[in-house]
């Protein structure tokens, strides 16, 4: 297929399309607070406490007075680098354990599928909760939580997908030239499932913001005064019959990001499978 | 050195299943000297690409090799696997039956070729590339150096086994291992890859074990044959002795079955014979001849002993109680 028939195809493809606008959305919000916000995101005004969203603050400002908007736009940065980091680790280690099952097969594969189903088994919630008892709550604690939730996930993918690989003639055939597990694992499986591992990463992406906001909101995660969406929703709980837009604003972008991340994950699912790649 | 290059003793595959242990491959001994030819030919699931596998370790995680595989005095059954990565692709080759598959679709043709060479002959990647594409041209794929930078989807399924032989013969192996090369081309490439193999195998003096379901196959390419069944070699011999009078009632059967062209022959045609019958249950085979249940010359004698490798001519046994009743021509 050509080049310009890819393109076209993702741009019909409505999941696709519509994700990648929501996800791109965010990424442009972190990306612009990084040079820009209307307002020192941590600026603290009391005198303009609690304002409605009017032509000078859009979003209004909290009960510190901060510009609402600002601290959504310089939230994202947050949000994006805790699912990047916490994804980015979970997917390096898992994918490592899966491909190695997948090469080794035996009691290996047996040690690292049981690992994983005993992570999986664990509530994430629980295990970042404990974390930030031992360790006191921070952005890094959470990190780590959400990574450590995040490899028996990718464990389990890349091992299903890799075993497939495994059973494909050319692997049998790369064998009979020579080539030992890990040139094998390196060179043919690892080509063959990359697209997995891209779309189980973008959905992992979704739900590791979603999994830093709840964190932040129970105080485990971002600590005052970086901008967190999570720990906006917790200080917003305070306030929500005085000023319900504050919980608001913050709700509808964490909904965006997870909402985006997910339909790009679905819409990249469907394109990068040959069988499912007829119009949906 | 009088000992031959392959000398395989009482090879014997398990496979472990669900039902228990399955044998597929029940003591089979054959020797082979470089430049010798070998076919094994019989039914499918009667062992033959289970040897091959076992020949190369390559066998599924639930098999297991019994016996000895002495390739140049050693004992190759007993190799860990990185020994037998430093055989596979540089002494032992191996192709395979399909072609459209056996190949990696992401990789270019001349990697693929010129993998092994860097691996085993610790070639440069431009040595290597060089190499792969003389090695195209050997295989008769016209304008080599063009191709070397083709992806296998852009190749025919005859040009794809030419590809494969090329990786095979990469590291100019001492034995090639073809298993059922032919089986999923088309007849008029079949006959071209054949050729070709046995050219190379003239050419470069290496041995070949050819594995099909084919007796025209075989009769063409090889000089010595061993028809299996149930996991046993029933008759061994040279190929012209063993075809001019098989002696093994179902190498006959087998040879019987083969659709013929002959011209004037007979309208409406008679119908092709048949063995009756189907292949033996691997997990439970007994101590009598694995064939006599669907034998038409079974006696009760042969439902009770294994019969013996019975010498019916110089260097043609049949493992037959029966071989006094085949004399005569089918």
């Amino acid at each position: 297929m050509s080049e310009t028939g890819i393109v076209l195809r993702a741009l019909r493809h409505r999941s696709f399309a519509v994700g990648g606008l929501l996800s791109g959305g965010v990424l442009g919000m972190a990306l612009l607070s990084l040079v820009w916000t209307p307002y020192a995101p941590t600026a603290i005004n009391i005198r303009k406490r609690m304002a409605l969203p009017s032509a000078e603050h859009w979003l209004g400002t909290d009960s510190f007075g901060r510009d609402v908007l600002s601290l959504i736009l310089a939230g994202a940065q947050n949000s994006l680098m805790v699912g990047l980091v916490a994804v980015g680790i979970g997917l390096m280690l898992g994918s490592a354990l899966g491909l190695l099952a997948a090469a080794r097969r035996g009691w290996i594969e047996e040690l690292v599928m049981r690992f994983a189903d005993f992570t999986f088994a664990f509530p994430a919630i629980l295990s970042a909760i404990l974390l930030a008892a031992v360790f006191g709550p921070s952005t890094m604690n959470s990190i780590v939580a959400i990574a450590i939730f995040n490899i028996p996930v990718f464990a389990r993918v890349v091992r299903g997908s890799a075993n497939a690989v495994w059973a494909r003639d050319y692997i049998l055939a790369a064998r009979a030239a020579g080539k030992g597990g890990s040139r094998i694992t390196l060179e043919h499986v690892l080509p063959n499932i990359l697209a997995v591992i891209v779309v189980q990463a973008t959905i992992q992406f979704a739900l590791a913001i979603l999994a830093e906001a709840a964190l932040s909101y129970l105080g485990l995660g971002t600590q005052p005064p970086t901008p967190s969406w999570g720990r906006m929703l917790n200080e917003a709980q305070a306030m929500v019959f005085r000023a319900p837009y504050l919980a608001v604003f913050p709700g509808i972008a964490i909904a965006i990001a997870v909402l985006g991340f997910n339909l790009l994950g679905d819409g990249l699912r469907d394109l990068t499978d040959p069988r499912l790649s007829r119009q949906r | 050195m009088d000992q031959p290059l392959l000398t395989v003793r009482d090879l014997r595959v398990t496979l472990s299943t669900a039902r228990g242990p399955a044998e597929a491959v029940r003591g089979l001994d054959f020797s082979l000297d470089r430049g010798e030819t070998l076919g094994i030919v019989g039914e499918s699931g009667c062992g033959k690409s289970l040897t091959a596998l076992a020949l190369m370790g390559l066998l599924p995680d639930n098999g297991h090799a019994g016996g000895s595989v002495l390739f140049r005095n050693e004992d190759i059954l007993r190799f860990d696997e990185r020994q037998m990565c430093d055989l596979r692709g540089n002494r032992l080759a191996m192709i395979f039956q399909e072609p459209m598959t056996s190949l990696n679709p992401l990789h270019r043709i001349g990697n693929q070729i010129a993998e092994p060479l860097q691996q085993h002959l610790k070639l440069s990647r431009r040595q290597a590339w060089e190499r792969a594409a003389e090695l195209l041209d050997r295989v008769g794929i016209p304008n080599p150096r063009a191709r070397l930078e083709s992806y296998p989807h852009q190749l025919s399924g005859g040009q794809r086994q030419r590809v494969m032989i090329a990786i095979a013969l990469a590291c100019d192996p001492d034995i090639l291992i073809a298993d059922e090369p032919t089986t999923a081309l088309d007849v008029t490439i079949q006959g071209q890859i054949l050729d070709l193999i046995r050219k190379l195998v003239d050419d470069s003096g290496m041995a070949l074990i050819l594995i099909s379901h084919d007796l025209g196959v075989i009769a063409e390419t090889v000089d010595r044959v061993l028809v299996m069944y149930a996991g046993r070699a029933v008759e061994t011999g040279p190929v012209h002795e063993v075809f001019a009078g098989l002696r093994h009632p179902y190498a006959r059967g087998l040879f019987a079955a083969m659709p013929r062209l002959a011209p004037g022959l007979a309208y409406p045609r008679p119908r092709l014979p048949t063995i009756p019958g189907i292949v033996p249950d691997l997990l439970d085979l007994g101590t009598a001849c694995a064939f006599a249940p669907r034998c038409v010359l079974a006696e009760p004698r042969c439902r009770g002993e294994f019969p013996p490798l019975v010498a019916v001519g110089p260097r043609h046994g049949a493992e037959c109680w029966r071989t006094d009743m085949t004399e005569e021509r089918p």
